[in-house]
């Protein structure tokens, strides 16, 4: 992705390469819940349906690798929380820092390390690698910024680390 | 497996359930996954599309269809150049790119994966994303990429 710093605002170039939002799940990775991602892709692996291939292959259960991010999710609502709960809070920054009403992701680079399993609990933080100049495409005119995130595991394992590309922007024609 | 060996494909009708089972089971509570005006409205696109981390289930779903329960992915990198959309055709397909073995003894095989959406009446196909996949095989019969932990497992 091309970069053009020069345009940046210091409370943006001040977040770059900084490790931010460290957090830990609250809740623990959960078995039932993978079974959602495995039905709604239809993934009949015996890895993840027979304990028997679990046990021989992985030393017991573990979660389908691309699931991921979605042990850091947050719920819709909790006590105590107020508007929407977001997983990339980085991603959430940029819109606004920038005024970008509307982003969409457009790449995603996951690394698996050591595989997540039933009663884990995940924790991450987001760092700001970079953000471009302006740009325009045909969903409108923004900007991209790329955002990791290493997930690790309450052994302090590294569990996975993924690299997220998202292009905030402003539908041709509309006011920010 | 050698470099330029064809993975069958895979045809996978979208539904709006499709793309709402999807972003649920990924805990994505965002709303151009499940909320038609939202989408529409909001984001300027066709319909409600599907979600990243669904995206990525989708492409470990296909090469581990390929691959077998011992294979292990190591990485995956895709591009989103066009969104799935409730009414599309997922058409998966792909191709070896690479076959080796790394410095540990794991044996690797790389992969260009394509999800193409196939057309419809006059609208011709299209490439939704594309994916390099590399995934852990076993060398032996006996071996079980799974057992690597530590500087044994370099994906």
């Amino acid at each position: 992705m091309s970069t053009d710093v020069t345009d940046l605002p210091e409370q943006v170039t001040s977040m770059i390469g900084v490790s931010q939002y460290s957090q830990t799940a609250s809740f623990d990775v959960e078995r039932s819940y993978a079974y959602n991602t495995l039905a709604a892709t239809q993934n009949a692996n015996p890895l993840y349906w027979d304990d028997a291939v679990s046990a021989e292959l992985t030393g017991g259960v573990i979660m389908p690798p691309t699931t991921l991010s979605l042990w850091m999710r947050p719920h819709y609502w909790e006590p105590g929380a107020e508007g929407e709960q977001v997983a990339l809070q980085v991603h959430f920054d940029m819109k606004a820092l920038f005024g970008l009403p509307e982003a969409v992701m457009t790449d995603n680079t996951i690394i698996f390390h050591e595989p997540v399993r039933p009663g884990d609990r995940i924790s991450n933080s987001q760092i700001l690698r970079s953000v471009s100049g302006p740009k325009t495409t045909k969903l409108g005119t923004g900007r991209f910024w790329v955002i990791d995130v290493e997930f690790r595991n309450q052994k302090d394992q590294v569990v996975g680390v993924e690299s997220y590309t998202g292009f905030g922007y402003i539908r041709s024609g509309a006011t920010s | 497996m050698t470099v330029g060996d064809a993975l069958p494909e895979l045809c996978v009708e979208v539904t709006p359930t499709t793309v709402v089972l999807g972003a649920l089971a990924s805990r994505d509570w965002r709303p151009m996954h499940h909320d038609y005006k939202f989408a529409t409205e909001r984001n300027g696109v066709a319909d409600i599309f599907l979600n990243t981390p669904n995206q990525a289930a989708w492409f470990e779903r296909y090469v581990t269809d390929w691959s077998g329960q011992r294979s292990r992915p190591g990485r995956m990198k895709f591009r989103m150049k066009t969104s799935v959309f409730p009414g599309d055709t997922m058409v998966f397909s792909a191709v070896v790119t690479d076959v080796g073995t790394d410095e540990v003894g794991q044996g690797w095989v790389s992969l260009d994966v394509t999800l193409t959406v196939a057309a419809v009446g006059d609208t011709p196909d299209r490439i939704a994303s594309t994916c390099e996949v590399r995934i852990a095989v076993p060398s032996t019969d006996s071996d079980n990429p799974w057992s690597r932990s530590g500087d044994q497992w370099i994906p």
